[in-house]
């Protein structure tokens, strides 16, 4: 046996040992672990299962060791994740964390605050959220205003940001913030700062769905530490572009459509009903089938593209996922519209009795898969890029 | 599953053959020759070792794989290269290595290797692909088949020296008609073949039975759908070849065509036309890698109808990939465009008949379809 058979062989035993047999389930939203200080288990197995798996530094398997990771190689790492698949394990951990800040702080941040951020995110102790967007600066992000001035000792901030997501659950957010106002990319610098701070007030937003995932967060007067500012002072531009690729990579492969909930063929053949073995509304099993074939394509080219991993650079990586963000945004949508039409007046429902919970979910599902094409980058901006990265046309003059 | 260097390799000797010796000016050379395609390409594409290139090597093969001949009928695809590669060294060539006897084996596969005997794949009898209404007919004579009936629009079915052709074996007793693959040589008597001048330039024809004799193993084995499915991904492979090409001929023209003062691929509108068409291509192209791989691995990799699901997906996605981007093609280079001096119509003729061999896009979608069980 070669090696990374040995491996695979390990990792299946371990695994097989370690994973509750209730970890091996489709999991609901409910049922999500995003950790921090305030989290919650729905389980005791729940907790088990990520403590185990952060033990071994397997909640972040490609990190490296002396941060907490788990020090695997790409092969390695491909071959946990189709273990974790063969036995349709749940993540331990939801984490923007370990999806979005740990892999730029591993490229951009000093020795000092690696050692001090990193190994609590692979524990699942402190929960992240973002600090990007803001009232006046959407699609155009380089343009945010929240003024960070230096203090001598500390740096002083104060301004809005808005769709900060789980912001009211999180217990740091790294944020993007003004350090000159003289030129625009180039005056932008990447801080990050307890919530608990004096001056930090969160406030959910209600969205068509129901739900309240994002919120606003003011920031008057909150005093930051100077050994908080990642990379260089008005270098925050790079680390938020790049933090912006690994946002769009992970959207695409985890967020979207993974969701535990009716299958849209079984809701078809359920709710349309067959005739003849075949779905009696042949428009849309026609359009239920191109779907379902994009889909599938989707998830062969995500796969391929980890596969592939560490021989594209950065400049394919950045395209990629802008890529798979379009891909994954409007799949998730057509998919949620397509199940919805399967429902048809089962779909309509808001909450109550009369209704099957399953039709309430797939209902507040498709209200919250409109956003999939905003967050994270609206399609038009990843059009811009895609078109701009990939095929190399110019800037409009 | 990640391209090997060697594959990385081949991918880049092949794209600087067809682009060298075979080019889109090529396709307008045999069009004014009248011939459907140039022998002499096709004698250096088999020195290069892809005429062979699923042939093991004890059969004189190359033994380089499906992955690896994707690769190069890509290639060919992306200048529009006319040839047998397509017929010959993948449908042919699969078809008698996953179906054919050991002496089938043995004695085609060195001649499909060194280029000197060409198959064809003689299958439609309608406008559409409807293998399961195949009305040619075999009969057992004796230690004889007999085989009567007209197959419509053969692709190579002008030139191929060895047409594998669907027939309808009748019922014996008990039995259900079944359908079956049969090596008919063209110089056959009783097989005449008409060729037709089609919209893109290949050499199709029109080929009929009448009572011809065969001698008894000349049948091919298993699935007769298998064969089908291994020529939808050959396809695929060649129209993500000439989907890719004729993008880039597109992105070429928006970099350097000047409107109101700018170059017209800074315009937003056009930018995110090109874009969504990039993103369609990076999907069409894991499914046909998908499927080359599958080709590639055994067994288990194609449990529960895998292989079936992954040829109809590649065979549909890569022809309406191809199908946009042909039709944005002519669009998007204006007036040039609609011009027959323009490389755009090359590209919108061949996209078409590539769309429909072997099944539409829509024919694959129902399949597709029928196979999730709606």
């Amino acid at each position: 046996m070669n090696e990374i058979e040995e491996f695979r062989h390990a990792t299946r035993q371990w695994l097989e040992t370690h994973c509750p047999a209730s970890m091996r389930t489709p999991m609901s939203e409910r049922e999500v672990v995003w950790g921090g200080r305030k989290a919650s288990f729905h389980s005791a197995d729940a907790e088990q299962w990520l403590r185990v798996m952060a033990e071994r530094g397997w909640t972040a398997p490609s990190w490296p060791r002396q941060y907490g990771g788990g020090g695997l190689d790409a092969a390695q790492h491909a071959v946990l994740q189709e273990e974790l698949r063969r036995i349709k394990a749940r993540p331990p951990l939801y984490s923007f964390g370990l999806w979005m800040f740990g892999p730029v702080l591993l490229e951009f941040g000093n020795e000092e605050q690696k050692q001090r951020f990193l190994p609590p995110i692979v524990r699942g102790e402190i929960r992240w959220c973002q600090g990007y967007s803001e009232p006046g600066a959407g699609s155009d992000l380089a343009s945010l205003a929240t003024r960070c001035e230096d203090q001598g000792d500390h740096f002083l901030i104060n301004g809005q940001k808005i769709w900060t997501s789980y912001a009211n659950l999180a217990d740091w957010m790294f944020c993007l913030v003004r350090t000159d106002t003289r030129t625009k990319h180039g005056g932008i610098s990447f801080v990050v700062f307890d919530m608990r701070t004096s001056g930090v007030e969160t406030r959910p937003i209600q969205l068509i769905s129901g739900e309240s995932p994002f919120c606003e967060t003011f920031l008057t007067d909150v005093r930051v530490p100077k050994d908080q500012l990642i990379g260089p002072l008005n270098g925050g531009w790079e680390i938020a572009k790049r933090l912006l690729m690994h946002e769009r990579t992970n959207i695409s492969a985890e967020a979207f459509g993974n969701a535990a909930g009716l299958d849209l063929v079984e809701a078809a053949r359920q709710f349309v009903g067959l005739r003849d073995g075949v779905l009696i509304d042949t428009d849309l099993r026609a359009r239920i089938a191109r779907h379902r074939m994009r889909d599938e394509a989707f998830r062969l080219a995500v796969q391929q593209a980890r596969a592939d991993g560490a021989r594209s650079g950065a400049a394919a990586a950045t395209a990629l996922a802008s890529i798979f963000k379009v891909a994954a945004a409007s799949l998730n949508q057509q998919r949620c519209e397509l199940l919805m039409e399967c429902l048809g007046h089962e779909g309509l429902g808001w909450e109550g009795d009369g209704f099957l919970t399953d039709g309430l979910r797939a209902t507040r599902h498709w209200l919250r898969s409109k956003g999939n094409s905003i967050e994270g980058g609206t399609t038009e901006i990843n059009l811009n890029v895609i078109a701009k990265r990939a095929l190399g046309l110019p800037d409009p003059s | 599953m990640s391209m090997n260097s060697d594959q990385q390799m081949l991918e880049d000797s092949a794209r600087q053959f067809f682009a060298e010796r075979s080019p889109t000016a090529a396709v307008r050379s045999n069009r004014a020759a009248g011939r459907s395609f140039d022998p002499d390409i096709w004698h250096e594409i088999a020195e290069l070792g892809f005429a062979g290139a699923l042939i093991p090597e004890t059969y004189g093969g190359s033994g380089i794989g499906y992955r690896g001949l994707g690769v190069v009928l890509d290639a060919a695809g992306r200048s529009l290269a006319a040839s047998p590669l397509l017929q010959s060294a993948f449908i042919g060539a699969a078809a008698i290595l996953r179906h054919g006897s050991p002496e089938q084996q043995a004695s085609i596969l060195p001649r499909i290797a060194s280029g000197e005997l060409t198959l064809a794949l003689a299958v439609d009898e309608h406008a559409h692909h409807r293998p399961e209404d195949t009305r040619t007919r075999a009969r057992r004579v004796g230690d004889q088949w007999i085989l009567d009936g007209r197959k419509r629009l053969v692709a190579d079915g002008d030139s191929a020296a060895l047409l594998l052709t669907l027939a309808r074996v009748e019922a014996k007793g008990s039995e259900s008609d079944r359908l079956q693959w049969f090596l008919v040589p063209a110089a056959t008597a009783g097989v005449t073949r008409q060729r037709r001048h089609m919209v893109d330039g290949e050499g199709f024809a029109d080929i009929e039975f009448a009572a011809v004799e065969l001698g008894q193993h000349t049948a091919l084995g298993g699935a007769w759908q298998d064969v089908l499915d291994i020529a939808c991904i050959g396809v695929a492979s060649t129209m993500q070849g000439a989907a890719e090409a004729a993008l880039a001929l597109t992105l070429d023209h928006l970099k350097t065509r000047s409107q109101f003062g700018q170059l017209i691929g800074s315009f937003q509108a056009l930018q995110h036309r090109v874009a969504r068409l990039y993103v369609d291509l990076q999907l069409s192209r894991a499914a046909v890698t998908a499927a080359l791989d599958a080709l590639d691995a055994h067994g288990e990799a194609n449990a529960d109808g895998r292989l079936q699901r992954l040829a109809s997906l590649c065979k549909a996605l890569c022809g309406e990939t191809l199908h946009d981007i042909s039709n944005d093609t002519v669009q998007l280079h204006g007036g040039i465009g609609m011009t027959d001096v323009h490389d755009s119509g090359l590209f919108l003729k061949r996209a078409r008949v590539l769309e429909t061999l072997y099944g539409s896009s829509s024919h694959h979608r129902d399949r597709y379809a029928h196979l999730l069980g709606l």
